[in-house]
């Protein structure tokens, strides 16, 4: 009984009976979904997802929400994209293989600030600012690209290759950065005062600069954090892909982030959540995208299957925690 | 006297007038609509326009709504309308949204044509139109080049674009009564089609899974341009190319280092570059009085020849695909 509370009382309980109950159901159906190799391609699915995430998970914590991170994503991968393109026209050199990623984090950590100055400068409210700038870096991306694609022979293979090589057990880098960003953000978010403050600001906007807060300062770091983490998925995107196109680049990616966000059991009403939540949920959306075409589903329901398991997902995850606190309390009574 | 010399002077003043008038005259205006922006494809039609309007002197502008849905060309063609347009192209992206719009448009006396896509079924709502190849061949070719490909035996699959797409249903129609009806191909098995919804996360999860689920394939036809990448690309990364053969239609540029590092043997299409080079001629010679929009007649193209107006006002720039493989890819840069 001890075990169970302990595990029902981490909001991660469900989310975890739920990939672990799919992956078996799926499995019994086709036995391969079940191997190591598919396991390499529901990971390779998900770094880009688990990148963003993890920048949102401290948005929604912070309890604001950034919609804008999909063009935010494509900006920062076409500004790479563009010079990996021209950079023998402008500069008069070919640059190194690895410009791309500082340029492109430091791109996205530009547009996320400019999320977090409009919102907290202005006091305007984070849905309608980044719905804005969703649209506004969108648009950005097709004018600085001449609303034309980076081929894949301008991407230079070194790149390319962080996500088709691997350094041990054929995981391929792409995936050890995703987990690397996940832990990074885990001891941000627990083990330094900022991080401490970003739920602190979450779970009570308005006490907390009583606490001596600066509330300013959080929000304007959640907001870049946001922007550098979906600029270095624009970069990966070129190196996953192999190209970079102004308009499908990072097109709905702020609504596969959100929903793995979700689904990982953060509060859209702020101050809660957790990196290991957020981890699970990505992987249970790789999962399901992974199963739907391997089950043979018809490309005509995928869609509607997707949406109706995330929304299984979350009432799941609701009912095996409200159980859990439940039986905590009838064990303390 | 003076009155007739005034006469004279009036009517001569007002000839020279309409005369300047005629040589000061807009240059014609044509307007290509795409499907979406940033979609390379486009980037090569409208060079065949642009190269065409500087030889003739017309005057040529390329627009795109951001996303390929039914209506979100309707404002573009509307907004054309206003400016005053001569031609419009469109490559629509509903054979039925438009029929309205387009009819206004020809209400105004523009010249409309449908250019890499049809209104299949509404062809009474333009005025010609300009395909690549006569479509129906498409399927076949394909069939064909996968066949000597796998040589002619084996399990194939079909990846193609969204459910709905048309022009990939009519050619997957095609493969597969090509496939049942001609004996030559009696030991290819078709055993799924799959949609990557022109996406590469999308196509590459299917193509993962069509390996999955059927270990003996030893083909895949993918008749879209991400999704023929989206598969090379698996077949590069897992190192299979000798055992799954990708081919489909793909753009060079997408597909070159595919060729190259031996992943692709050979892939198809056509050139976008001669559909506009030939709707610029054509809506030039058409305005111009030279060209008769009459199902039958002919007229000359440079570099392509002598052009006939087919069936329903549709013309096509080339007769089959062209394949494209190690030898020839280097000769084209679209």
């Amino acid at each position: 009984m001890s075990f169970l509370a302990t595990l029902f009382r981490r909001r991660e309980a469900g989310i975890a009976v739920m990939i672990v109950l799919f992956c078996l159901a799926v499995g019994i159906a086709k036995p391969q979904f079940l191997t190591l190799d598919q396991m390499r391609i529901i990971l390779l699915l998900t770094p880009l997802i688990m990148i963003g995430a993890m920048g949102q998970m401290m948005v929604i914590v912070a309890r604001h929400v950034d919609l804008s991170i999909g063009s935010t994503l494509g900006v920062s991968a076409m500004v790479s994209g563009m010079l990996y393109r021209f950079d023998a026209t402008w500069l008069g050199f070919d640059v190194p293989w690895w410009t791309g990623i500082p340029l492109s984090i430091v791109v996205g950590a530009l547009l996320g600030l400019a999320n977090g100055v409009l919102i907290q400068l202005f006091r305007l409210p984070a849905i309608i600012v980044t719905l804005g700038t969703l649209s506004l870096y969108r648009g950005l991306t097709f004018i600085i690209s001449n609303a034309k694609q980076i081929d894949r022979q301008w991407i230079p293979s070194e790149l390319k290759g962080l996500s088709q090589t691997s350094p041990i057990l054929g995981i391929p880098w792409i995936i050890f950065i995703a987990f690397g960003i996940a832990i990074l953000t885990y001891v941000f978010l627990m083990h330094t005062r900022l991080g401490r403050q970003v739920y602190a600001i979450g779970s009570n906007p308005v006490a907390a600069p009583l606490r001596g807060i600066n509330v300013t300062q959080v929000t304007l770091l959640v907001f870049t954090l946001s922007g550098a983490l979906a600029g270095l998925a624009g970069i990966l995107y070129a190196s996953r892909w192999g190209f970079v196109n102004p308009s499908n680049t990072g097109s709905g990616f702020e609504f596969q982030v959100i929903a793995a966000v979700v689904i990982g059991g953060v509060s859209i009403n702020g101050g809660v959540g957790t990196v290991l939540g957020t981890v699970l949920g990505v992987l249970l959306l790789g999962c399901v995208a992974a199963a739907l075409p391997l089950l043979g589903i018809p490309g005509t329901s995928q869609a509607a299957i997707y949406g109706a398991v995330i929304l299984i997902a979350l009432l799941i995850d609701r009912t095996v925690r409200q159980q859990g606190i439940a039986s905590l309390r009838r064990a303390r009574a | 006297m003076l009155k007739r010399t005034f006469l004279a002077a009036t009517g001569l003043a007002l000839g020279l007038t309409m005369v300047t008038g005629a040589f000061a005259a807009d240059p014609l205006k044509i307007v290509y609509i795409g499907k979406n922006t940033g979609n390379p494809y486009f980037d090569s039609i409208t060079g065949g326009f642009e190269d065409a309007c500087k030889s003739l002197g017309c005057e040529f502008q390329f627009v795109a709504p951001a996303t390929a849905e039914a209506t979100s060309q309707i404002p573009f063609i509307e907004a054309q309308i206003q400016r005053g347009v001569n031609v419009i192209a469109i490559a629509p992206n509903s054979p039925d949204a438009l029929n309205q719009v387009l009819d206004s448009a020809k209400a105004k006396g523009i010249l409309v044509l449908t250019v890499n896509g049809d209104l299949v079924g509404n062809e009474g709502h333009r005025d010609a139109t300009i395909l690549p190849v006569d479509f129906t061949k498409t399927g076949p070719n394909q069939v064909e080049l996968m066949g000597s490909l796998i040589g002619y035996k084996g399990e194939i699959a079909i990846l193609s674009a969204t459910t709905e797409a048309p022009d990939q249903n009519t050619w997957i129609a095609a493969m597969n009564k090509t496939l049942v009806e001609d004996a030559k191909y009696k030991d290819m098995k078709l055993v799924a089609t799959v949609y990557g919804d022109d996406q590469p996360e999308k196509s590459t999860t299917e193509m993962e899974a069509l390996l999955s689920n059927f270990p003996n394939l030893v083909g895949v036809i993918a008749p879209t341009t991400v999704g023929v990448a989206a598969a090379a690309q698996v077949v590069q990364s897992r190192g299979i190319a000798d055992k799954v053969h990708v081919t489909g239609l793909g753009l060079p540029s997408e597909m070159r280092d595919f060729v190259k590092d031996g992943t692709v043997t050979a892939f198809q299409l056509w050139s976008p570059y001669n559909e506009g080079w030939l709707a610029a001629h054509f809506a030039v010679g058409v305005i111009g009085g030279t060209i008769k929009n009459e199902v039958g007649s002919t007229f000359e193209v440079p570099t392509l020849g002598t052009i006939k107006i087919e069936e329903k006002n549709a013309m096509n720039t080339q007769a089959e695909l062209t394949t494209f493989d190690a030898s020839n890819i280097d000769n084209f840069n679209f």
